[in-house]
């Protein structure tokens, strides 16, 4: 099912294309009012890019489509040429609570998707504590979510995404329904855990800061129906901290994001 | 600590206590004819006394054996088509009707069919009381299924799970906790059913049949005995439930 498990694509290696993930053409309505209108998107190998735009804009509707877990009425989604059904892609939802699995311990949350890739147990296990050390938090996994706070079942939901080793990883507003504290605790460890995998990642979010600080490109959407109405680089060097946050790129970023961002809203 | 609950526990005891303080009272007044009221210690004794020397635990044991098995005959049959009606809502809604129907009509209604169908044997009370059950179940689990949140159905189908992984792995459970309100529901009804067949369709033991008996021959101390032994056993088929429910949908509510 899943092909490009076995890490030999010889085109991969040594000729990786830039262009990840292709949409084309895409087109979706929701009840007689267009979303999206021949929509084409491309996303490079391994960035990080953050979805910012107007309320209703479809920030949300664009990621699921891409993911494959909301049918479009048309056009074309692409990874590296396959369909998704081809690609591994890890998801994390921004309610957590409706994501993770109640009934499995948190540890047999995060070794659920191992069961869809053609591993060994060894194999599985190996890659579980591989995950595990990367991201290096003390956590009693043996615990069910419901025993959890909010921002540890997100993280529960987060190594899920990224135990098979996404080609992908989909992040849906991950951290909005957290507090602060966990927040920046959260994006923290993502970062560091996505440090140098190579992942090809879309971040919605409504927080233009968290935008920022996260991604490597800022996508900026119009009204519907949606365009891109901008896209922003932001090549501050990582592992990036509260620091970062000050310095005159960001500021210059940020500022400018947010004025595309107003004149989209005023349109 | 340990006095609070023993507090707790006098708290959930006023009301027996009460009840049976009024019963004491209302015979020590003649205000009822003792031979329709006796008091609650002759009537308890002729509890024990029934359990000890007499024949009230075989009455007992064969009424939960016929709500065990009509119990027993409603899962097998009701759980698993209540998971492939609820996996679609159009199917459902072509048997709904027949489900709601069935689950209205009184299941003693039907007696006078399953005698004809199935005879005067044990297998009739035990089937219609697996009837009335199964419809319980059966909407209960359906139910269960359709309404499963769909959001966890989404995070498995994205980690690759193929439409059956996602019933098995996600929809089941989630459909748990409906499941349970339709069998503790069921267990109920199969008590009430057994209960009024051993009255009703030529039985020669269990406690319906006990109760109809005793009242027969005015013998109102084991009447009681009996309608309390049916209470018991009622109180602690749901009691069992809630346990079961709490060891296996422990995430219920949380």
């Amino acid at each position: 099912m899943r092909a490009a498990t076995k890490r030999v694509p010889v085109v991969d290696v040594a000729r990786p294309a830039v262009d990840h993930v292709v949409v084309k053409g895409l087109c979706k309505a929701f009840n007689g009012t267009t979303l999206y209108a021949d929509f084409d998107l491309t996303l490079a190998r391994g960035s990080f890019v953050s979805v910012f735009g107007p309320n209703g804009c479809g920030k949300s509707t664009l990621i699921n489509m891409i993911a494959g877990i909301l049918p479009m009425d048309r056009g074309s989604v692409l990874f590296d040429g396959r369909p998704v059904s081809q690609t591994r892609i890890g998801y994390v939802f921004q309610n957590y609570r409706e994501a993770v699995f109640p009934w499995l311990r948190a540890i047999d949350n995060i070794r659920y998707p191992l069961n869809f890739l053609p591993l060994s147990k060894a194999e599985r296990e190996a890659r579980v504590e591989a995950l595990l050390a990367s991201f290096d938090v003390k956590l009693d996994l043996n615990r069910y979510p419901y025993e959890m706070s909010g921002g540890q079942q997100q993280l529960v939901s987060i190594m899920r995404a990224l135990v098979v080793d996404p080609q992908v990883l989909f992040l849906d507003e991950p951290f909005s329904a957290l507090d602060y504290e966990m927040t920046l605790f959260l994006r923290d460890r993502l970062q560091h855990v996505l440090e140098g995998r190579g992942v090809t990642s879309l971040l919605v979010s409504h927080d233009l800061d968290e935008a920022v600080f996260m991604a490597d490109e800022v996508l900026l959407l119009t009204r519907r129906p949606t365009t891109v109405a901008a896209r922003i680089a932001f090549d501050a060097p990582r592992p990036r901290t509260a620091g970062t946050t000050v310095t005159a790129d960001f500021v210059r970023v940020k500022a400018e994001c947010l004025e595309i961002f107003q004149r989209e809203v005023r349109r | 600590m340990t006095f609070r609950r023993i507090g707790r526990g006098m708290q959930a005891l006023t009301g027996a206590l009460l009840l049976i303080a009024v019963w004491e009272l209302v015979v020590a007044s003649s205000m009822v004819d003792p031979v329709l009221l006796p008091g609650p210690g002759e009537a308890l004794r002729a509890f024990r006394d029934g359990l000890t020397e007499g024949t009230l635990w075989t009455d007992f044991s064969r009424t939960i054996w016929r709500t065990g098995a009509s119990f027993a005959i409603a899962v097998v049959l009701a759980v698993p088509l209540g998971i492939v009606l609820g996996a679609s809502e159009r199917v459902y809604g072509a048997v709904e009707f027949l489900i709601d129907f069935f689950r209205s009509t009184p299941a003693s209604a039907m007696f006078p069919l399953f005698l004809v169908l199935f005879g005067v044997g044990d297998f009739t009370k035990i089937a219609v009381a697996a009837f009335g059950a199964a419809l319980v179940i059966l909407f209960n689990v359906a139910y269960g299924v359709m309404n499963a949140r769909k959001q966890r159905q989404l995070a498995a189908r994205v980690m690759g799970a193929g439409p059956l992984r996602v019933m098995v792995d996600v929809t089941v459970w989630e459909s748990l906790p409906q499941t349970f309100v339709g069998l503790r529901n069921g267990v109920s009804i199969a008590l009430v059913i057994v209960i009024v067949a051993e009255m009703f369709i030529g039985s020669t033991d269990g406690l319906g049949q006990r109760i109809m008996n005793a009242q027969m021959v005015f013998d109102m101390p084991q009447m009681y005995a009996a309608i309390f032994s049916a209470g018991v056993l009622g109180y602690g088929l749901n009691l069992l439930f809630i346990g079961l429910e709490r060891r296996f949908v422990h995430w219920s509510g949380k």
